[in-house]
């Protein structure tokens, strides 16, 4: 399935912002940051998950697919690039549309930014600046192998369901194996595990 | 064990691209030819991190006009490529528009800064330090240093005092820090350092993490923590607190505030009844077991559970575990330190790692957690009031020989041992001190019970301070001296595993800027001591440091500058330069002690130095977030890291009955502040929790004690008795103050000082939640 990609595994989150800093110093849209953290469990846990561009796969980037400037570019590579700046107006039917609340507006530029998985840096061959410095490694960048390598038995997840509608990713997240049944974070069940249909 | 960033042996085509950027793109994150300029004029300076004692390794992005404009992930075997935000940020301190570019002076506290040459800040210092000495007596005046200096700056600290000044005065705020650590280490194995690298807890198979949030204080140590995890270690964590770490330990031992050494002599008490202790280990290389054993019998779980308020069944739990795995590390911080028994908790953990032979083996051992970027090295070389250069002691008639010499002077003219710290503010109360130099230290937001310091600091006739923004405490001074920040001088530091490691100049400080290296050296040269203080730069200092810590347990004689910069850091003692260093100690099961033995010492647990009442019930702890970086004065200044963590907030139990952003008045016996509540159930119901790095009236020091460990001499931080209650209205809740000298400038706005509650368990996640 998926070639070099970011895997999230919000079990190593430790809250530290490190990538929403990080994320900001990425040349491409240096001082605005792309990701934000989400606490699922306020109150109760310091659990802490960080939210990057799930670079949907099929079907192909909700967010391109209802875009009306055609601004949005999906690269052969799988990574759904930021909005065109030279075609984007700014109208915000990507916000509406992405399923994992990714793309923001900026209101006064009237321009549309999100991940475009530092397409700086792995161009060539570099990690997205994100993954580079997470402490924990809760943002991974590699192949699943480099990972399972890395990190044995671990079990990932890049398909979602959305009421009757399923979305795979080109980014994937890391999944309690024995807990497959569990929703992952944001109430989503897990459909398929590893590429295996678990429903 | 050190490593050189590996793509300096990559083979490079010059035809390829031009060198310095591009080719470490090209080569995967390496840059091959630093220093040198791409086509863009963008340079890459490798240095470390300023802020904490992991000392990440980095590099500086360095514009064609010469100035530090940006951070790029650095390979270094430390960290590999990892950053916290705080180490991500901090090359915004450099060109920071708060930056002090003049000298300030002032006749009284009541007028106005106004900016003054160099030569008038420097001759009213020395004519002050004249006049007060000369009325009152040398040790009238006195010095404090601090631990986020490079080693050679600290070396000159305590060589300024004892041979410019001929005060005994001076300390430094890793005081504040690891000391009860250090002098647990020293007490235990004669040497004062980790006994392990970070490398080592990949390789263990149970962790055990005493009173360290590691997620917020140490972040990029984690890797190594999951990296154990991958392999199937265990992880215990005890902690008053469900830090991001507690959340996914096999067990997380929640205890309350100041009750660690009656946990830990339970542990061993356990260890000992089950027959987990490793006997052949203890007879042939340790002395003192007949009595710690016979001391911790006295602890069965029982009686610990009940004054821990944690299950008996927990502490069977860990000691079984820690004892029963095959290799165990122990790694503790400020929580356990952080105590009136400061060093007593840290020899607690100490036994039990020893008992159980888990010391000097790769993947077994202990280690504290240095708080400072330098807390480590901070102190190596005469910075602490009781130290000479390489460890030596002030008191050892022998030590002292050895220092006059180096130093050139009679030992006659050597002042004894001075106070700590804390001690020094009350001699500034009681008029025993009456003028004073800070370097780099903010006590004003870092040392407990506020009302004294401000109390002492104001009944100083003289005072100056080094700094390059203008601190709390700066701002109560007479005199500031606007020196570099670290990346505008070269120097090392000595991390949490005691690996030294090189700092290098990228930019050319602002125009009116100096170096503390040189302000010291122009102070002693109008003092009269010139002759003793030729230095020109950092590296003629540390060429001295080498020679006077030759011999000692401290040794870097055999560390250079071109050997770190070569190897990626050393960790001492290295005798010789052909030493590789030594990153494990006691590997031959010898400790440092001359007849080589581990001495084991005897830890009775006793209560907090704050009684509990029915007035104050509850227990005030207090700690770090992973934004801020001690007092705040540079943390407090750059924008993200606001945004991030805009404000200070109080953690309790739900149990109180209130609701999230409620403010919460918490008392204690030295005053009262408003926070905004956040509501958890990842504290204990007994126990509150309050970040320290803002000055009043959102301070959490002006809320802590300051009681001292009797032997280390370290304030009470980590709890005193308090109440809490309703406070009637949310406007009752203090914006904190903008930090002094703040010029709010687009990059680095201060945006979100209003009351507003945290919104997150650690008090994270106000920013980029759109
Ligand atoms: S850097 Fe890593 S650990 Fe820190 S918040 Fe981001 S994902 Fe979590
Ligand atoms: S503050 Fe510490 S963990 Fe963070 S980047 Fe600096 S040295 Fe590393």
């Amino acid at each position: 399935m998926m070639g070099r990609t970011i895997f999230i595994d919000p079990g190593r989150c430790i809250g530290c912002q490190a990538c929403v800093s990080a994320c900001r110093e990425c040349d491409s849209h240096r001082g605005k940051s792309m990701i934000h953290l989400d606490y699922p469990d306020e109150g109760r846990s310091v659990a802490s998950l960080p939210t990057v561009c799930m670079h949907c796969e099929d079907p192909v980037a909700p967010c391109a697919e209802v875009c009306p400037a055609d601004a949005i570019l999906v690269t052969a590579d799988g990574v759904v690039q930021q909005a065109d700046t030279t075609r984007c107006i700014g109208c915000a039917n990507c916000v509406n549309a992405c399923p994992f609340g990714v793309p923001k507006i900026d209101l006064q530029a009237k321009l549309q930014m999100k991940c475009n998985l530092c397409y700086d840096r792995t161009a060539y061959g570099l990690a997205p600046m994100c993954a580079t410095v997470c402490p924990t490694g809760a943002l991974f960048y590699g192949t699943l192998e480099e990972l399972q390598t890395e990190r044995p038995g671990v079990q990932v997840a890049d398909s979602f369901t959305f009421g009757s509608t399923t979305v795979s990713t080109g980014v994937a997240m890391v999944v309690p194996a024995d807990k497959v049944q569990w929703p992952v974070p944001g109430g989503l069940p897990v459909v398929e595990i590893n590429g295996k249909d678990v429903r | 064990m050190t490593a050189t960033d590996p793509a300096r042996a990559l083979p490079l085509d010059p035809s390829l691209a031009p060198p310095g950027t591009r080719n470490f793109r090209d080569a995967g994150g390496i840059p091959a030819d630093r220093w040198h300029a791409d086509q863009n004029g963008e340079t890459l300076v490798p240095t470390h991190c300023c802020f904490c004692g992991v000392q990440c390794g980095m590099y500086l992005r360095v514009d064609r006009g010469g100035k530090v404009f940006g951070v790029e992930p650095r390979n270094h075997d430390i960290n590999r490529m990892r950053l916290c935000p705080k180490g991500i940020n901090a090359y915004q301190q450099v060109n920071h528009p708060d930056r002090l570019t003049a000298p300030l002076m002032r006749r009284n506290r009541d007028e106005e800064f106004r900016e003054v040459s160099w030569d008038e800040a420097l001759d009213h210092t020395v004519a002050e330090i004249r006049r007060i000495q000369g009325e009152y007596g040398n040790d009238a005046f006195g010095l404090l240093g601090g631990a986020s200096l490079f080693s050679e700056k600290t070396y000159l600290v305590g060589k300024f005092a004892r041979v410019a000044l001929k005060s005994r005065h001076v300390d430094y705020n890793g005081r504040l820090c690891m000391v009860s650590a250090a002098g647990a280490n020293k007490l235990a194995f004669g040497i004062d350092r980790a006994g392990n690298p970070f490398s080592d807890i990949l390789l263990t198979d149970c962790l055990l993490i005493a009173g360290s949030n590691v997620g917020e204080c140490f972040p990029v140590m984690t890797q190594y923590l999951w990296g154990a995890r991958d392999r199937g270690a265990t992880l215990i964590v005890v902690d008053p607190r469900e830090t991001a770490i507690a959340r996914t330990a096999d067990v997380h031992v929640a205890l309350k505030p100041g009750t660690d050494s009656a946990f830990f002599n339970a542990v061993l008490h356990v260890v000992v009844a089950e027959g987990l202790t490793d006997e052949a280990y203890l007879a042939a290389h340790t002395t003192g077991w007949e009595e710690v054993k016979a001391t911790v019998a006295a602890y069965p779980p029982a009686r610990s559970a009940e004054i821990c308020g944690v299950p008996e069944q927990q502490i069977v739990q860990v000691a079984r575990m820690f004892a029963g795995a095959g290799k165990s590390m122990a790694w503790h911080a400020r929580g356990v330190e952080h105590h009136s028994q400061g060093v007593e908790n840290c020899l607690s953990i100490i036994n039990l790692c020893v008992a159980t032979g888990n010391i000097g083996k790769p993947g077994a051992g202990y280690g504290t957690i240095t708080g400072q970027g330098n807390g480590q090295g901070g102190r190596e070389h005469g910075q602490k009031s009781d130290l000479l250069p390489g460890g030596r002691s002030i008191t050892n008639p022998e030590h002292r020989r050895q220092i006059c010499e180096i130093w050139g002077i009679d030992e006659t003219e050597l002042p004894p041992a001075g106070t700590s710290m804390m001690e020094m503010v009350w001699q500034m109360q009681r008029k025993e001190i009456r003028g004073l130099v800070g370097i780099c230290n903010n006590p004003f937001v870092s040392l407990p019970n506020y009302a004294t310091v401000k109390d002492g600091y104001d009944t100083l006739e003289f005072h100056a301070q080094f700094d390059f923004f203008l601190s709390e405490t700066a701002a109560n001074a007479h005199v500031v001296f606007p020196v570099t920040v670290w990346a505008e001088d070269d120097g090392v530091m000595a991390n949490a595993e005691a690996r030294v490691v090189k700092h290098n100049k990228a930019q050319e400080p602002p125009a009116g800027v100096r170096t503390d290296t040189w302000v010291i050296c122009e102070l002693a040269r109008r003092l009269g001591a010139g002759d003793k203080f030729a230095f020109p730069d950092s590296r003629s200092v540390f060429e001295e440091l080498r020679v006077a810590s030759a011999g000692t347990v401290n040794d870097y004689y055999g560390i250079t500058y071109e050997r770190l910069e070569e190897t990626g850091g050393i960790a001492w003692p290295c005798p010789t330069t052909e030493h590789p260093g030594t990153p494990r100690l006691f590997e031959d099961g010898r400790s440092y002690h001359p007849d080589g033995k581990i001495h084991l010492q005897v830890v009775e647990w006793h209560p907090p130095m704050d009684p509990y009442s029915e007035e104050y019930p509850l227990s005030l702890t207090t700690g770090r977030t992973v934004a801020h970086f001690l007092s705040g004065n540079q943390t407090r200044r750059l924008g993200a890291l606001v945004e991030q963590t805009p404000r200070p907030w109080v953690e309790v139990h739900p149990s109180h009955g209130f609701r999230n952003g409620d403010p919460v008045r918490v008392v204690t016996r030295r005053g009262s502040e408003v926070f905004p509540a956040l509501v958890t159930e990842a504290i204990r119901p007994d126990t509150v929790f309050v970040p320290y790095h803002w000055p009043v009236p959102t301070a959490a020091n002006a809320l802590t004690i300051d009681a001292l460990d009797p032997r280390s001499k370290i304030p009470e931080y980590k709890v005193c008795a308090a109440r809490i209650e309703a406070a009637p209205r949310i406007d009752e809740v203090p914006a904190p103050p903008t930090a002094p000298g703040h010029q709010a400038y687009p990059e680095t706005q201060v945006s979100r000082t209003d009351p507003l509650p945290p919104t997150s368990p650690q008090g994270r996640g106000t920013a980029e939640r759109s």
